[in-house]
């Protein structure tokens, strides 16, 4: 797992991790209950100068997870919302997710983290690979899943009894065990999230008292504080100004150095400025998914060419 | 209107035609009238409470406990002291049974039962519960535990009748609380990789806590006004005891005997005593209120 390239090294790394047939599936890939999630190498979380000093005084993480869908379904009692779903989020990269409403984009990335399940009468069918696990095997501890792929949501939603530094310490604290150098995880995540310096000297104050905008942050700061390996973003400027939005989308592009990002978005602009790659979904289904230029500017197929020139959506 | 508009030029039409202007008035004054009807009998009993209450208000009268000696109109009748402590021991043991099991039962509504069909049954058993007379709750504490067990009245029986009819109101007003706290605050809390149990204790209770106090405070203040709970599980006794497992005096019961005494200065005890319970129920109201203010919730 070397935090060079991206592309490339998914084929290589989905051979070394994906396990043979009859092995303890959660075990192989380090996902037990109260275990630390996928890529904690000791030093995660750490401040250290990295290798090639490009980036010195930067955070050193280990780098995102592939996530892959197969014949992905998802319904709400008996109605099917997602219809089969082959789909592919390569490692550190930011792949965009765009459709119009009702296309499935948001239950199908609350399927990726099974978020999805907690909805009552809501399941889900096929298989989500995490690298090589599947997260929906029996033997996957469903919290351990959700350590190693955040979620932000659409509407800035810090726990409201709480301040800036428990918002960010609440993920680590939530999930047992993992108390050690608390001080050091939120400032590295608030560092992360580009919200430091904004907060450092009232990280008493509640967490409701931010702007919109430094709220979104302090909830993309409440993900990393887990140390995640994929983070899944559900529309997350929504609710935003457009410099707010700016803000977010430049820290996106910081972050997927070290990790994997899907993000729904109803903005095809924000597609086009984020995303490495785009995938456009209708009726529960995937139309077309490339590079985000291609999408946009030479899709091969028609749907995909009304939507995204606005002729429908 | 248009009839006569076009004779009176273009703006008639903006104008509040007098049958209209007559009708909104005869409506505002009968829902005003309404109002003061409702508010008459409130006012009446305040007034009554404070004349013939705050006259028998004395240090003694809150320092001392009855005499039940009552059969002479000038001799030393006592206070209230004992009812006072008593209705403070029965409405906290009825509290600390009734607001612990309440609660958890609200959360298994809210976090877990959801809309499930034994989560709706317990929901219509709890409707069912809030309807039943109180006197039902303490007939049922007198059948089970001091006909049915041989033995006789004590306080813990009447504060286990108190906190059967405390319970579905403490459910329900904890259930609606939990029920505003908004379902993304859960949503990311588990997006975190919390385990359920743990959202709901340190992110759900901690937002709901003050409205659930609120509704908690007015389930006590409830209770602690409760006669007919208390009439045939408590008894009524003279002395102060803080042993629950005797007969123990209250507020409600010392009125209802003061009041059907043929004595006239135990009848203005009656008075005083009712004064007290109405003073601590408005605390406990005043205390909710203050209370819901620091909500965070709508």
């Amino acid at each position: 797992m070397t935090p060079e390239g991206s592309g490339q090294r998914v084929a290589e790394r989905e051979h070394d991790a994906r396990p043979g047939v009859g092995e303890p599936l959660a075990e192989s890939a380090g996902l037990q209950a109260g275990g630390t999630p996928i890529s904690s190498p000791p030093a995660s979380g750490r401040v250290a100068s990295s290798p090639n000093g490009a980036n010195a005084g930067a955070v050193e993480h280990a780098p995102g997870l592939s996530i892959t869908l197969e014949q992905l379904r998802a319904f709400y009692g008996g109605a099917e919302s997602v219809r089969g779903l082959d789909l592919e989020f390569r490692a550190n990269e930011v792949t965009a997710i765009i459709g119009p409403s009702g296309s499935g984009k948001s239950t199908m990335i609350r399927c990726i983290n099974r978020m999805h399940e907690e909805i009552p009468g809501a399941r889900a069918e096929g298989r989500v690979m995490l690298e090589g696990l599947d997260v929906y095997d029996a033997s996957v501890d469903v919290v351990a899943v959700r350590r190693a792929i955040g979620m932000v949501f659409q509407k800035p939603n810090p726990f409201p009894t709480m301040s800036i530094f428990d918002n960010v310490a609440a993920g680590p604290r939530l999930s047992a065990g993992r108390h050690k150098d608390l001080h050091e995880a939120v400032e590295s995540a608030l560092r992360s999230a580009g919200l430091w310096d904004e907060v450092s000297d009232r990280l008493d104050e509640p967490g409701a008292g931010l702007s919109g905008g430094q709220q979104q942050r302090l909830c993309i700061a409440r993900s990393l504080a887990v140390d995640p390996d994929v983070i899944l973003m559900d529309e997350p400027c929504s609710a935003l100004d457009p410099i707010a939005t700016l803000r977010i989308e430049e820290l996106i592009d910081q972050l997927k150095q070290r990790v994997t990002i899907v993000i729904v978005t109803h903005n095809m602009q924000q597609a086009g400025r984020v995303a490495d790659r785009t995938a456009f979904m209708l009726d529960g289904r995937l139309v077309e998914v490339g590079p985000t230029k291609d999408i946009f500017t030479k899709p091969t197929d028609p749907r995909t060419e009304e939507y995204v020139t606005g002729k429908f959506g | 209107m248009s009839a006569h508009g076009a004779s009176e030029g273009p703006l008639e039409r903006f104008a509040v035609s007098p049958t209209r202007r007559r009708r909104d008035k005869a409506a505002r004054t009968a829902i005003l009238a309404a109002t003061v009807i409702a508010l008459i009998p409130l006012v009446l009993i305040i007034y009554y409470l404070l004349r013939k209450g705050l006259g028998s208000w004395s240090v003694d009268f809150f320092t001392t406990d009855p005499t039940g000696n009552t059969f002479f109109k000038n001799s030393q009748i006592g206070g209230i002291k004992s009812a006072i402590l008593g209705t403070l021991e029965i409405v906290a043991l009825a509290s600390a049974i009734a607001i612990p099991i309440g609660i958890c039962m609200a959360i298994w509504l809210v976090e877990y039962g959801r809309q499930s069909r034994f989560a709706n049954t317990v929901r219509f058993a709890v409707d069912v519960m809030t309807g039943v007379p109180s006197i039902i709750f303490g007939l049922f504490i007198y059948i089970a535990l001091v006909v049915g067990t041989g033995s006789t009245y004590a306080g813990y029986k009447g504060s286990l009748a108190l906190a059967l009819l405390m319970l579905p109101v403490v459910i329900r007003a904890a259930e609606v609380i939990l029920r505003l706290v908004p379902g993304e605050l859960r949503e990311s809390a588990l997006a975190l990789g919390a385990p359920r149990w743990r959202v709901t204790l340190r992110i759900v209770l901690p937002t709901a806590l003050p409205g659930m106090l609120t509704g908690v405070l007015l389930a006590v203040a409830r209770a602690a006004g409760e006669t007919a709970p208390l009439l045939f599980t408590a008894g009524a006794t003279l002395k102060t005891n803080f042993n629950v497992n005797q007969f123990t005096n209250s507020l409600p019961v010392q009125i209802y005997n003061d009041v059907i005494s043929p004595t006239t200065s135990v009848e203005h005890r009656a008075w005083g005593a009712a004064l007290t319970l109405v003073s601590m129920i408005l605390l406990l109201n005043v205390l909710a209120r203050f209370v819901s203010r620091r909500s965070r919730l709508g």
